[in-house]
């Protein structure tokens, strides 16, 4: 690898973690008061805001109704001034709309879309601060604005990269890491279940280590869904009190 | 813009209320939302403001980078701005669904902030004719609850008062090359004179009177709107009408003077607010959007 050093020989990474730690994530539900359920979430340096409108009656063409769920719609966007070069456009380009698409998938799986035919839901993300893995914060980030859409889903979507250095796996990558030429695996989990929502690696890796990964990606997608939990939890009991119940 | 649909009876109340200088929520005519101000959000950018305003909010972020002047004004660096009326706003910006409000924002922030009177401009000039420091200033719509002009503005000036452009070093070599060095120490850097940025007022005529800082609810019973851009001496710098309705000439100027009188009040705070948080440099807890 190229000059770089992605994990020390005491097993330190670049940023002072260990193999299987996850970056610090901070979150918080109903940021804004206009859309149905919003989120924010920070996953070390990288920021994401999600907003979710819905469920309501189809927009635009209604020639996309589904007559047995509802269709969810997604728009990935990062802000043009997220990432250390300033990006031209926030969205519309290729890698956005692949990014949408995979949202799209993720949370068709989540979501308990049957209980609402011939509607849809809109799933809007935006990066504010790019540092790496900008899929799995925007799943995290995504899950939370659905939770307080008050939508139901079958589980939490948990998602985390990982990549394989060295024969070790290293869980939540940041730009650095991503950028080192590490082959790295996105996944998207439901964590009860250990269904998996999402799957997608672009890069070489033999056979045999596969397991390893995809195992070492379940267990950071768990630590994220406990996070997650903790943070929906300490949301509701202030929401409550609010309200007074 | 989230549309609002206002009944008849709604719009009565509100413009008697408006006649007796008492809206809606509580405020006179010349009264400002709630409003909450925040620097220094992004750290990836040079400089940046987090403003809400009512429901309204923007986030604004400015990146430095280094440019050619324009041929017409070689001395002087310039800003471009790009507003992105995200789809996290309302579901109608979805796609492309907000370039036209986006464009039209985006046009008046360059006639208000884009000249010399405004920002020192001389001061973003590294080599005339050659170099200059081009300051990209990027609006981000996350919430519109009416008055965006303001928000914006505030935020804009806010962002502009926070931004730290790193100084350079100009070395020329025996051939007379020049070589342009960046300094290494984040502390070594440039702060923008933000003494004569302006902020807009926008004044929405309701009935026979008209309102600053207007809630959405409101903007759907008023006429016409005229947005002032007033710096800290209360200087007018820039005037526009915006709206489908017209205007008589008498109440433009009854509306000038209240908006200048407003931008005036509207600067001293602010910039209060701006010094205070710089002063509590690294022991400032930061919010952004947890708090």
């Amino acid at each position: 690898m190229a000059g770089l050093e992605l994990l020390s020989d005491q097993g330190y990474r670049i940023d002072g973690r260990k193999a299987t730690e996850l970056r610090k994530v901070q979150a918080r539900m109903g940021v804004f008061a206009q859309a149905d359920g919003s989120a924010y979430l920070e996953q070390g340096n990288t920021k994401a805001l999600a907003v979710v409108y819905g469920p309501h009656e189809m927009r635009g063409s209604r020639s996309r109704t589904l007559h047995d769920r509802a269709v969810i719609n997604c728009q990935y966007s990062m802000a043009t001034f997220s990432t250390a070069e300033r990006k031209r456009r926030p969205h519309g380009d290729r890698k956005s709309t692949e990014m949408s698409l995979h949202l799209k998938q993720t949370f068709e799986a989540a979501v308990m879309t049957q209980l609402y035919p011939r509607s849809q839901i809109d799933i809007y993300v935006k990066i504010l601060q790019s540092d790496g893995g900008n899929y799995s914060v925007c799943v995290n980030a995504a899950t939370l604005a659905v939770i307080d859409a008050g939508i139901p889903m079958r589980d939490y979507v948990c998602a985390c990269t990982v990549g394989f250095v060295d024969e070790t796996p290293l869980a939540d990558l940041c730009y650095a890491e991503e950028g080192g030429g590490v082959s790295s695996l996105a996944l998207a989990l439901l964590p009860r279940g250990g269904q998996i929502a999402l799957l997608q690696m672009d890069a070489r890796l033999h056979q045999d280590h596969l397991e390893t990964l995809m195992e070492a990606a379940m267990t950071a997608c768990k630590g994220v869904s406990k996070v997650l939990d903790e943070v929906v939890r300490q949301h509701l009991q202030e929401v409550s009190v609010l309200t007074g119940e | 813009m989230a549309t609002v649909q206002v009944s008849e009876a709604e719009k009565v109340y509100i413009l008697h209320g408006i006649r007796d200088d008492l809206r809606v929520d509580g405020r006179g005519c010349e009264d400002y939302r709630h409003t909450e101000i925040e620097t220094d959000v992004v750290s990836n950018t040079d400089g940046s403001a987090k403003v809400t305003l009512g429901h309204t909010a923007v986030l604004v972020g400015i990146k430095a980078d280094l440019g050619k002047p324009k041929p017409m004004l070689p001395k002087e660096g310039y800003l471009e701005f790009f507003v992105d009326c995200s789809a996290n706003a309302t579901p109608e910006f979805e796609g492309r669904g907000g370039e036209e409000l986006g464009t039209e924002l985006s046009n008046t922030l360059y006639k208000v902030f884009n000249n010399k009177h405004s920002v020192d401009l001389k001061s973003l000039c590294i080599s005339p004719g050659e170099h200059c420091w081009v300051l990209y200033v990027d609006v981000l719509l996350l919430q519109c609850d009416g008055n965006l002009y303001d928000a914006i503005s505030i935020a804009i000036k806010a962002a502009l008062f926070s931004t730290k452009i790193p100084k350079v070093h100009i070395s020329a070599d025996e051939e007379g090359a020049k070589e342009i060095e960046l300094s290494d120490d984040p502390y070594d850097c440039m702060r923008l004179n933000v003494e004569n940025v302006p902020c807009i007022v926008t004044l929405c005529k309701v009935g026979h009177r008209h309102v600053v800082d207007a809630t959405l609810q409101e903007k759907a019973c008023s006429v016409a709107s005229l947005i002032i851009s007033v710096t800290q001496k209360g200087t007018v710098t820039c005037m526009r009408k915006v709206g489908g309705g017209s205007l008589d000439p008498e109440s433009i100027f009854e509306m000038t003077e209240a908006g200048k009188r407003v931008g005036k009040a509207l600067h001293a705070p602010l910039m209060d607010l701006l010094q205070q948080e710089e002063r509590l440099g690294t022991k400032r807890q930061k919010v952004g959007f947890l708090g």
